[in-house]
């Protein structure tokens, strides 16, 4: 607008047009109490897992504790009937060996989609891509009898209450958004590079190992964050296949601690939002790790959707 | 064993695309992984859940046919939680969808306006939506908590004698529940999806639009907004789906109560099939939500032919 009226002369600030400034301090006089608004519920969960319990439910209650207890989070680990650091480590298990079985599947399908012709390759891509918007709880009460009644018929026991059923789906192709992204991005591989190690003898075997792999990394580390993300942070599949508490993961586990009975004079909330905290930790330690690969994938995810 | 140099000397000699020399069967075998997955995971399950649709199976006797008794058990609404949670469910996903995308794209507008310290804006945007549901709920129940919690205290610092119990009040869960739901949703994915979308309007179509004398709001009209249809298209079609399937953060902060005023349909799912053990009626229920979901997704993608705009032969 300030280009083409250029004719009348115009107000300036270090060579910023007054207009210019006028809208900066409008999109500030936005931003910023958008942030604080969004912060806030952050603000007041950190400085409540920091108080003393006599401030947990004193009256009138405030916002951040008069002297920050740090106690509080070795408390945390300590509470009677509540095996957090089991928790914590469950779920460290399971998020583990889902991602690695994510990973290295969702690669190795992927390939497969990406650099061979095969009668019904695209076909199954249409699958796949019609996979991404089925809602995942139509198929809740069969999976739950494939690993209860199937299991009991072959080996005569059931594998409700272990990890296997929150586990071994990651094992076989690790989801269909995964597989998507990692064969968009090696379609992006040069194919000069495979023909290349054809001539020099290489099998599939070797290309995929030495040159996909190498080369889409950042893919790996996508596939890698979002799949840890969606396990660490799943409830319903835990909620429906575990029944022992010491099997529990965080998710399930805070659930549980919340559900504990309370004993009014001794409250504890303040263990409560330390608890959830530890919770958040890694998921935002990740994100701010990776950020780059994160937001790439999302991105990703969304233009070529 | 395939050094970069030998690949830097073949690689021009082969310039010239030749067919694909691997058999059918390499790629079958490569692909194995997810197609057993899907048969496995997908597709069998959901054959399964047919049939269990039309029977009544509670694990412990074997399942009985009864025809379309648990298709009518619920349209007639014998199960008297049937319509009220599913059209529960619909007027969340009809609220929280625009309301989360208008937030969402709203907030990319903003850090796309080149303004000193986004990155610091877009990652306190960004960390809300790293939340697990689980700790969302469990940090909002606190916030709410009617006695000791942060915002009565605010309210009452305002002023306000007697605050409401906000989740604890059957009229006011579904709104709290709303505004925790939006705290969470708005500055994820979807928000990140619209800024890459508006980083990808071509810069040549601003200018020529400024010099046609277009100002800032013609120029959204005009450019941004069209421009940007495929990518609000994709993020409709993703959140109509995800508010329909809300599910943890109604479970842990409120239960589906009090009195089943957040009572959603997949909370009904679960509750008949893990512990009423009805697991043909919730079989049922499941394919119902599913060909709904389906129905939604056609409609959706018939809808766009109208007012999505593509670019001819787009860059990506």
């Amino acid at each position: 607008m300030t280009a083409i009226v250029g004719a009348q002369p115009h107000v300036t600030i270090h060579g910023t047009s007054l207009r210019e400034v006028l809208r900066k301090i409008v999109l500030y006089a936005f931003a910023i109490p958008l942030a604080i608004l969004f912060t806030i519920p952050f603000i007041f969960s950190v400085g409540s897992s920091l108080k003393a319990v006599s401030e947990i439910h004193a009256f009138p209650p405030t916002l951040l504790p008069a002297v920050p207890q740090w106690a509080n989070y070795v408390s945390v680990f300590q509470i009677r009937g509540v095996p957090f650091e089991r928790f914590y480590l469950n779920s460290a298990v399971i998020t583990g060996s889902a991602l690695a079985g994510t990973v290295v599947t969702a690669a190795i399908s992927a390939y497969g989609f990406a650099r061979f012709r095969w009668p019904g390759r695209d076909f199954m891509f249409m699958v796949l891509l019609s996979t991404l918007v089925l809602p995942e709880e139509v198929v809740l009460i069969p999976k739950f009898l494939m690993f209860n009644n199937v299991p009991k018929a072959i080996i005569g026991k059931t594998l409700i209450d272990t990890y296997w059923p929150l586990i071994l789906p990651s094992w076989f192709g690790g989801g269909a958004f995964n597989v998507f992204l990692l064969r968009q991005f090696f379609l992006q591989v040069p194919r000069e590079l495979d023909e290349a190690a054809v001539i020099d003898g290489a099998s599939s075997w070797q290309i995929f190992w030495k040159i996909m792999l190498p080369l889409s990394r950042p893919a790996l580390a996508t596939v890698a964050i979002f799949s840890f993300l969606g396990t660490w942070n799943d409830f319903i599949h835990p909620l429906i296949y575990l029944n022992s508490s010491d099997k529990f993961p965080l998710s399930l586990g805070l659930r549980y601690f919340q559900q504990q009975p309370t004993d009014t004079l001794e409250p504890r909330e303040h263990l409560l939002m330390a608890a959830s905290l530890l919770m958040v930790a890694p998921a935002i330690a990740i994100y701010l790790g990776a950020q780059r690969y994160f937001v790439r994938g999302i991105v990703m995810s969304g233009i070529k959707g | 064993m395939v050094s970069d140099d030998a690949l830097r000397r073949t690689a021009p000699l082969l310039a010239a695309r030749r067919g694909m020399r691997a058999k059918d069967f390499t790629g079958w075998l490569w692909a194995s992984p997810w197609i057993l997955g899907f048969v496995l995971w997908t597709l069998g399950p959901m054959v399964w859940s047919l049939y269990l649709a039309f029977t009544q199976y509670n694990i412990i006797r074997a399942p009985q046919f009864v025809g379309f008794d648990n298709f009518l058990r619920a349209i007639q609404g014998i199960d008297r939680l049937f319509w009220p949670s599913l059209t529960r469910t619909f007027t969340w996903a009809i609220v929280m969808v625009p309301l989360s995308l208008t937030g969402s794209l709203l907030a990319a507008l903003l850090l796309n306006q080149g303004l000193r310290g986004t990155a610091v804006l877009r990652t306190l945007f960004f960390i809300t939506s790293l939340t697990p549901a689980v700790a969302l709920a469990v940090l909002w129940r606190w916030i709410y908590q009617p006695d000791f919690g942060g915002l009565n205290y605010v309210l009452r610092q305002l002023g306000v004698v007697s605050p409401p119990a906000w989740l604890a009040d059957q009229n006011l869960a579904m709104p709290s529940l709303m505004v925790m739901t939006l705290w969470g949703a708005i500055g994820g994915g979807t928000m990140l999806i619209f800024l890459a979308g508006l980083q990808g309007v071509p810069q040549e179509l601003y200018e020529a639009a400024e010099i046609d004398g277009a100002g800032r709001w013609a120029r959204f009209r005009n450019v941004t907004l069209p421009m940007l249809t495929p990518t609000i298209f994709f993020n409709l079609v993703i959140g109509v789906i995800g508010a329909l399937r809300t599910f943890t953060t109604a479970f842990v902060a409120t239960g589906g109560g009090p009195n089943y005023s957040t009572w959603f349909y997949i909370l009904h799912l679960y509750q008949t099939a893990f512990q009423n053990l009805e697991l043909g009626y919730a079989s049922a229920l499941a394919w119902v939500f599913f060909v709904l979901v389906v129905g939604l997704t056609t409609v959706n993608l018939r809808m766009s032919r109208r007012w999505v705009y593509y670019e001819s032969e787009g860059s990506s």
